[in-house]
């Protein structure tokens, strides 16, 4: 997808009017078309978003009006500990969500199209890319709910395994002990996160040149340096996009942690979407939540800008070697 | 992605004769000699597979044990009976198809209005190249990537005012701006290398722009509309922060805010959740059986800049 200014003819400067693709018409008229979806927009998320910055500098019940408090709430949040513990938990999802499906995927896609692909036919590549998929087209807390029930605490899969093959010291209670909660999450992510990266990464294998990793090959270059010397740098504009997507996407998890532990046990899984979904619809301190999740959209956009202009000067860098 | 599981019991084989040089068994004569570490790998490679499915083939035998059946053998046993009783008291207990009807119709509406919505901004920016084009695409774009906590409480608090709380429609309207937003970034970017000549030839003709609009560009851009309608479906009928927070009767429930709402419950012994995650995993399962070419081809889409 190449951005629109990218297409942009050179000579567009001087002639304005025609500029549209339509020839024999202005652009003029076009704004019409712009009405509906843009009218949709202010209503459904401008106008809200708004409200919502407004919010977090009041103090509101949801009964009463609201009562300007000045930057009271945004004082509270900084020395909030349970904010502080889920935005910790939050670089959890992000190891879990982002890093980790990432590097593994990486691994994955390269071993499928380069090896299970090339020696042992395309089709079993495919057939294994499918099943590593397969978690991805549930909805989340369906999934979260799947693996919810092997953790059943007494009479789940995982500990009746357990017990079966003589570990039963080791069967636990995952999700409702605070060391193993998170923990219990970051799998469940991991689980079904991972065939994004690697379906993502091997549509962008077939970019690469076969004939560069012959010779590659002929130069005496081991498997992991061809990997990291061509596959890498070819594919890199997909790495970019999936840890943008996957970050953004481990920013705002909120299904797994409700369908699972609701936070808990104590604040030890919970997350800046849930603790803003507690403080609205739990405790009532809707100005308070308004301030948690205005903080969290002002770190998603500030994540966003950082991971573009990383990209746009890893790109220029690239174009000037 | 159309393999059917017979593909893979002679690759399985092979794996277990690691090593087995013997040329007559190769099925692909030009494919390079496999070595005994390419074995490793794709073993490696089933393993994880195997890890990844394991999940879906638990909760898949234990919906069709009754507890009793569960209780004795444990999870990892075949039940001794096809037993439909959980999956039955399930069904009946959350009233499983007025939320299939539910979820379809939410995210029917949703995907065909967030596509007409799409072409229609898509058209303005990316065809009609209106001034200040690139910010008002940053601006779409930023309506869908921003976390919905930032809209729920107000959108919370409009909603109840029209009297659409607690009502389908809210769940409508609400995901075709969130959807149309990525639709009009994605599809501004289409049309902007749409083949000029086309518009050329069309406007010679003397059609006007609302026809070119309907007649030219919407069925030469049917592909992409179509892999945008399906994904609009499946994410919409996915959402579950939203649903969670405005549809709390029971009649108006999707089927993930219907499931959820019965986790907590004692009265839910195990095969019954069980039972829950399964009804739950296998509409999505359909749609990817009978998409998986259109979704293969827009996840990669995507992603590709």
């Amino acid at each position: 997808m190449t951005t629109l200014s990218a297409q942009r003819p050179p000579v567009r400067r001087p002639k304005r009017r025609n500029d549209s693709m339509l020839p024999y018409s202005g652009r003029g008229g076009f704004w019409w078309y712009l009405v509906p979806g843009f009218a949709l927009l202010t209503v459904i998320i401008l106008v809200p978003l708004g409200w919502n910055v407004y919010l977090s500098f009041t103090s509101y019940r949801g009964i009463l009006p609201p009562i300007w408090i000045g930057g009271d709430n945004w004082t509270r949040l900084f020395s909030d500990q349970v904010f502080w513990t889920s935005f910790l938990n939050s670089i959890a999802m992000i190891i879990a969500m982002v890093v980790a499906p990432t590097l593994l995927g990486l691994v994955l896609a390269a071993m499928l199209f380069d090896l299970v692909g090339r020696k042992f036919g395309g089709k079993l590549a495919s057939f294994l890319r499918a099943t590593y998929y397969l978690p991805q087209i549930l909805p989340v807390v369906i999934a979260a709910i799947v693996i919810g029930w092997i953790l059943r605490p007494s009479d789940g899969a995982l500990n009746n395994i357990l017990n079966a093959i003589g570990l039963g010291s080791l069967s636990h209670n995952w999700l409702g002990s605070p060391d193993t909660a998170l923990a219990s999450i970051m799998v469940v992510m991991v689980w079904v996160q991972l065939g994004y990266p690697v379906v993502i990464f091997m549509a962008a294998l077939q970019r690469v040149d076969p004939e560069l990793y012959e010779a590659a090959e002929l130069d005496g270059a081991n498997w992991f340096q061809r990997f990291r010397a061509i596959t890498v740098s070819i594919i890199r504009p997909e790495i970019f996009v999936v840890t943008l997507t996957c970050t953004i996407a481990a920013l705002k998890v909120f299904g797994p942690i409700y369908a699972l532990t609701r936070g808990g046990p104590g604040t030890s899984t919970i997350v800046p979407s849930y603790y803003s979904y507690s403080e609205f619809f739990q405790t009532q301190q809707v100005g308070y939540g308004a301030t948690i999740a205005t903080a969290l959209t002002v770190i998603i956009v500030i994540v966003s800008i950082l991971f573009i202009l990383a990209q746009n000067r890893a790109e220029k860098a690239e174009r000037s070697n | 992605m159309s393999t059917t599981a017979s593909t893979t019991s002679p690759a399985k084989t092979d794996a277990r004769r690691r090593g087995a040089g013997d040329p007559s068994r190769s099925l692909h004569k030009q494919k390079p000699k496999r070595t005994a570490t390419d074995y490793v790998i794709l073993v490696i490679a089933i393993i994880i597979a195997i890890l990844i499915v394991a999940p879906f083939l638990l909760i898949l035998i234990n919906s069709f044990k009754s507890p009793a059946d569960y209780s004795a053998g444990g999870p990892l046993q075949l039940p001794k009976a096809i037993d439909f009783h959980s999956i039955a008291n399930f069904w009946n207990r959350v009233d499983f198809p007025l939320k299939l009807w539910n979820s379809i119709f939410i995210s029917g509406l949703v995907s065909i209005f967030a596509v007409v919505i799409s072409v229609l901004n898509a058209f303005a920016l990316g065809i009609g190249r209106v001034r200040a084009r690139t910010w008002i695409i940053v601006l779409f774009l930023l309506a869908n990537m921003i976390p919905q906590e930032a809209l729920l409480y107000p959108l919370y608090m409009m909603f109840k005012q029209v009297g659409l709380y607690d009502n389908v429609w809210s769940i409508i309207i609400i995901f075709t701006v969130i959807q149309s937003a990525f639709g009009t970034y994605l599809l501004s970017s289409v049309y902007g290398t749409f083949p000029k000549e086309i518009l050329e030839a069309a406007a010679l003709d003397g059609a006007n722009r609302w026809k070119i609009l309907w007649r030219v560009i919407v069925p030469i851009s049917r592909p992409t509309l179509s892999v945008l309608l399906i994904f609009f479906f499946i994410w919409t009928w996915n959402e579950f922060l939203i649903p969670l927070t405005f549809l709390i009767s029971n009649d108006n429930q999707t089927v993930p805010v219907a499931i959820t709402a019965l986790q907590g419950q004692r009265l839910m012994d195990v095969t019954t959740t069980s039972a829950s995650a399964l009804l739950g995993l296998i509409p999505t399962l359909i749609f990817f059986l009978i998409f998986q070419r259109t979704l293969t081809r827009g996840i990669t889409a995507g992603a590709v800049k």
